[in-house]
């Protein structure tokens, strides 16, 4: 026996042949790799989508109790910090939405090995990116023409 | 720790052995399959709630209020609430079991599914006073 640990890592398929279990990546000895980065990506927007939505919340009860709760959420959507916030919002949205989609092809057992895997990370990181640009742009300009129609 | 080796079974222990302990063979998927359910009902729920952004972007609160009384849009809104919340609870106890250990386990995740549940809870409430509250004033107004 080489390793005492080895006797955890051997696993069975559901054929029947053994297999290695994967392991953790180890930070201090792996090299960078974007495929690692889009991975824990995917997690912190998650956590970051959810802290999003109790915003949205906010937002939905604030309409629900009256105009001046609206009026107070309006002040927080329409400074620019508050759009930043929903910039961020939005741009966790959409790569959690993307990431999952990849895990959902991933699952089917497509597109499921190292060179694919690399081939499709930048492709991702592309695809967030634009998405999230022209939602955001858009909807503030979608925003910005209501308010003023509305001032006129 | 040997990587290049095919993998083989050095240790004399039976397989029963190394099983037992590391929880049951019956309900391992079950977290697992509901994420990803959950995952596939939010991506037409999603495509749908960006439309109503744009629909809804700079609106007025009477604005928002006549929009959420309509049934179709509350429906909708409810459903993406419940799943919302439903899939944020069950990735969040995936971070959970992945960073927390020991005794912080549990009450770490009663906290947060609590949080989560109430914030789901809320939002469901704003969704049907919106939905009611507009269907009472088109009645007043009859």
């Amino acid at each position: 026996m080489q390793d005492v640990r080895d006797a955890l890592y051997v696993g069975h398929r559901s054929d029947g042949t053994l297999t290695r279990r994967p392991m953790s990546p180890h930070l201090q000895v792996y090299r960078f790799r974007l495929s690692m980065f889009l991975s824990i990506a995917n997690r912190a927007a998650g956590v970051a989508a959810t802290v999003g939505s109790a915003l949205g919340i906010c937002w939905i009860s604030a309409a629900a109790k009256g105009p001046k709760s609206f009026a107070k959420v309006q002040k927080v959507t329409g400074h620019p910090l508050g759009k930043i916030a929903l910039a961020g919002w939005a741009l966790a949205l959409v790569y959690h939405f993307v990431a999952g989609i990849r895990h959902l092809i991933w699952d089917s057992g497509a597109r499921f090995d190292k060179k694919k895997i690399n081939e499709d990370g930048p492709i991702a990181a592309g695809v967030t990116v634009g998405v999230t640009l022209a939602l955001v742009l858009s909807i503030l300009g979608v925003a910005a023409c209501r308010s003023k129609k509305r001032a006129s | 720790m040997s990587t290049s080796h095919k993998p083989h079974i050095t240790v004399m222990r039976s397989q029963l052995s190394r099983a037992r302990g590391l929880g049951s063979g019956k309900s391992g998927v079950a977290h697992w399959w509901a994420e990803r359910m959950s995952a596939v009902a939010l991506v037409p729920l999603s495509g749908w709630f960006v439309i109503q952004v744009f629909r809804l972007a700079g609106a007025s609160q009477p604005e928002v209020a006549q929009w959420g009384g309509r049934p179709v849009n509350a429906t909708m809104m409810m459903a993406l609430v419940i799943l919302t919340f439903y899939h944020t609870q069950l990735g969040l106890q995936v971070i959970i079991d992945d960073y927390v250990h020991g005794k912080a386990h549990v009450p770490a995740s009663l906290l947060m599914k609590s949080v989560i549940f109430l914030l789901g809870v809320f939002g469901a409430i704003s969704v049907l006073k919106l939905a009611l509250v507009a269907t009472r004033g088109r009645i007043a107004a009859n």
